[in-house]
């Protein structure tokens, strides 16, 4: 009696785990085989032609470079933040500090924070900053979405770290400024791979540049012109009445999944170098 | 040589203090920048007419969130009866059952599922769930449904979900002492009701702490849950109708909501109550996450 109730909760546990797995396998399919017919080298490499938006030739390249834009800045800004503030807490601060908690408290609920609330917030902000929708609001707005992510994930990689090297470091008369120098060499593959985890949710959120960033169809020149994203042309894409559209937005989700399984098995590469295994 | 080293020294520390304290603003000045934009329309409305109201006529000045505010729940709901018993089984199993290869083949599953973009998921709702909705389960109800519904919406927000709830669970199991399992089953003790009275027990706090802590999540998904819930401002009355999340009623109208006076505000509203209701349970979960975590590594 006892043996069956055990062997079907695990029936029922494998059925779980394989529906799982099984979802996984599902999306990843279902973008590849809409996808890859749709895909062709002028996706990649050509702007928008004329009537693009009928189905006529053109390409993504304005949501591609776009999006590369908007996330090269924004991690740029999320690194200037993150770095220097988890070498405080970490650091600086005195072991159980209470600013440290108050600090980490903070960035762990900036991290549940909708992506759509960022969006409102950094248009209400550019608004009263007299911004228009650009490249720099979408570079914005979209550090606020993944600084938390960055700066926890970093954080937990420090916090594992042993504390013998900066101990050593201190004992010989380094200040703990310089001290940090020497061991960032260590924290190298937890910073990479935080920055990894940050760029593959920014570079996938539409709610976040929605408001801030505008859509157009030339690159854009400067910050304070608009910039395309590619999940925003998917959605715009795959919003339009002509199938020969909506094959491109399944097209274009194709590329921007393929940037995500990079970037995710990047993540994956440096951790497992780091760490033991998260799972 | 000795006062540039202390010059140095001093003034990273500075700078690490300013960012660290400006972190903690960061999150006051969100909360106050939405407030003071969404507060014309509770003057002018009252909140407790725009909370319980359900007519929405922006151009008439009438925003009721009711609908809105339904909708989120459903979808939310739907999600959860979905995403908790899958997340939990899986995440048991991979606890207690699974052998380290399959644990190891697991990680880069969750990791590949919670990394997918909202939008990617957006669009193999619609490509997938939609047309099944509307082909294969509206024909056995109430017959019509174009199958951007409230099922559509809970179903795709579940699987996205899924990898949040599996692997904030596992993590929560692992730091169960393994003392305690291993006094369970030398008293005689099988796996299952080793499973039952020590760790589903003992983690009990845990896991209403996580699902608090999805349900917040499900509540601000916007891409996803826009692109397959039919976006309808009426109330909906069944799970085949099209509804309106709130997250998607602010994405879907940013571009009339200014040439409309009163609109920008209203929605204004909509992102400070998101933020509210996340800050709460984000940080009621987070909190007895802490705790737990203090209780079981001292």
């Amino acid at each position: 009696m006892k043996k069956a109730e055990e062997n079907i909760f695990k029936v029922f546990m494998i059925i779980a785990a394989l529906i799982i797995i099984g979802l996984l396998l599902f999306i990843l399919g279902t973008i590849i085989l809409k996808g890859v017919p749709a895909l062709s080298w002028n996706m990649i490499t050509k702007l928008p032609g004329g009537g693009f938006y009928l189905g006529r030739e053109g390409g993504v390249l304005n949501a591609i470079v776009g999006s590369l834009y908007v996330i090269a800045g924004a991690v740029a800004i999320s690194i200037v933040i993150s770095l220097p503030l988890v070498m405080y807490i970490n650091f600086y601060l005195p072991h159980k500090s209470p600013l440290a908690g108050i600090v980490r408290f903070s960035f762990d609920i900036l991290l549940g924070v909708p992506s759509i609330v960022y969006g409102a917030f950094g248009f209400a902000l550019m608004i009263f900053l007299g911004m228009r929708a650009s490249l720099a609001g979408g570079i914005i707005t979209v550090a606020m979405l993944i600084t938390p992510i960055m700066m926890r994930s970093f954080d937990e990689a420090t916090k594992l770290m042993p504390r013998d090297l900066p101990d050593s470091l201190l004992s010989l008369g380094s200040t703990k400024y310089e001290m940090i120098k020497v061991i960032m060499r260590q924290l190298m593959p937890g910073f990479v791979t935080a920055a990894l985890l940050a760029t593959g949710r920014g570079i996938g959120d539409a709610a976040t540049v929605l408001f801030t960033a505008g859509y157009t169809d030339n690159l854009p020149g400067s910050l304070s012109q608009p910039a395309a994203t590619l999940p925003l042309s998917i959605f715009f894409q795959l919003g339009s009445p002509v199938a020969e559209v909506q094959n491109r937005a399944y097209a274009s989700a194709l590329i921007l999944t393929f940037l995500i399984l990079i970037l995710s098995f990047a993540a994956r590469y440096f951790s497992s170098k780091f760490s033991r295994n998260r799972l | 040589m000795h006062r540039l080293r202390s010059i140095k020294e001093r003034s990273a520390r500075w700078f690490m203090r300013i960012i660290a304290y400006c972190s903690i603003l960061f999150l006051i000045i969100i909360g106050i920048a939405l407030f003071v934009k969404a507060f014309p329309a509770i003057k002018n409305n009252g909140l407790w007419e725009l909370l319980t109201s359900a007519r929405w006529r922006p151009s008439g000045g009438k925003f009721g969130f009711l609908p809105f505010i339904i909708s989120t729940l459903y979808v939310s709901a739907i999600a959860i009866a979905i995403a908790l018993p899958l997340s939990l089984l899986t995440a048991i199993y991979l606890n207690s059952y699974a052998s380290k290869g399959i644990r190891r083949f697991f990680a880069p599953v969750i990791d590949l599922l919670s990394g997918i973009p909202p939008v990617i998921y957006g669009v193999w709702g619609t490509i997938t769930i939609v047309p099944f909705i509307a082909n294969y389960i509206a024909p056995h109800f109430s017959g019509q449904s174009s199958g951007y519904s409230v099922m559509a919406g809970g179903i795709v927000l579940a699987v996205m979900i899924i990898p949040l709830l599996v692997g904030l669970l596992v993590e929560i199991f692992n730091s169960i002492p393994k003392e305690m399992t291993d006094a369970s089953f030398s008293l005689g003790a099988t796996k299952l009701q080793t499973v039952k009275r020590v760790i589903l027990r003992r983690s009990l706090p845990g896991i209403v702490a996580v699902t608090v802590l999805s349900v917040s999540r499900a509540f601000g998904e916007t891409m996803a849950v826009l692109m397959v819930c039919g976006n309808s401002t009426l109330m909906p009355h069944s799970l085949l109708d099209a509804c309106y999340p709130i997250p998607a009623l602010i994405a879907n109208n940013y571009g009339e909501m200014l040439s409309i006076p009163g609109y920008e505000s209203a929605l204004m509203l909509a992102a400070f109550l998101l933020f509210v209701i996340v800050f709460l349970f984000n940080g009621i979960s987070r909190l007895t996450l802490n705790h737990l975590e203090k209780r079981f590594h001292f």
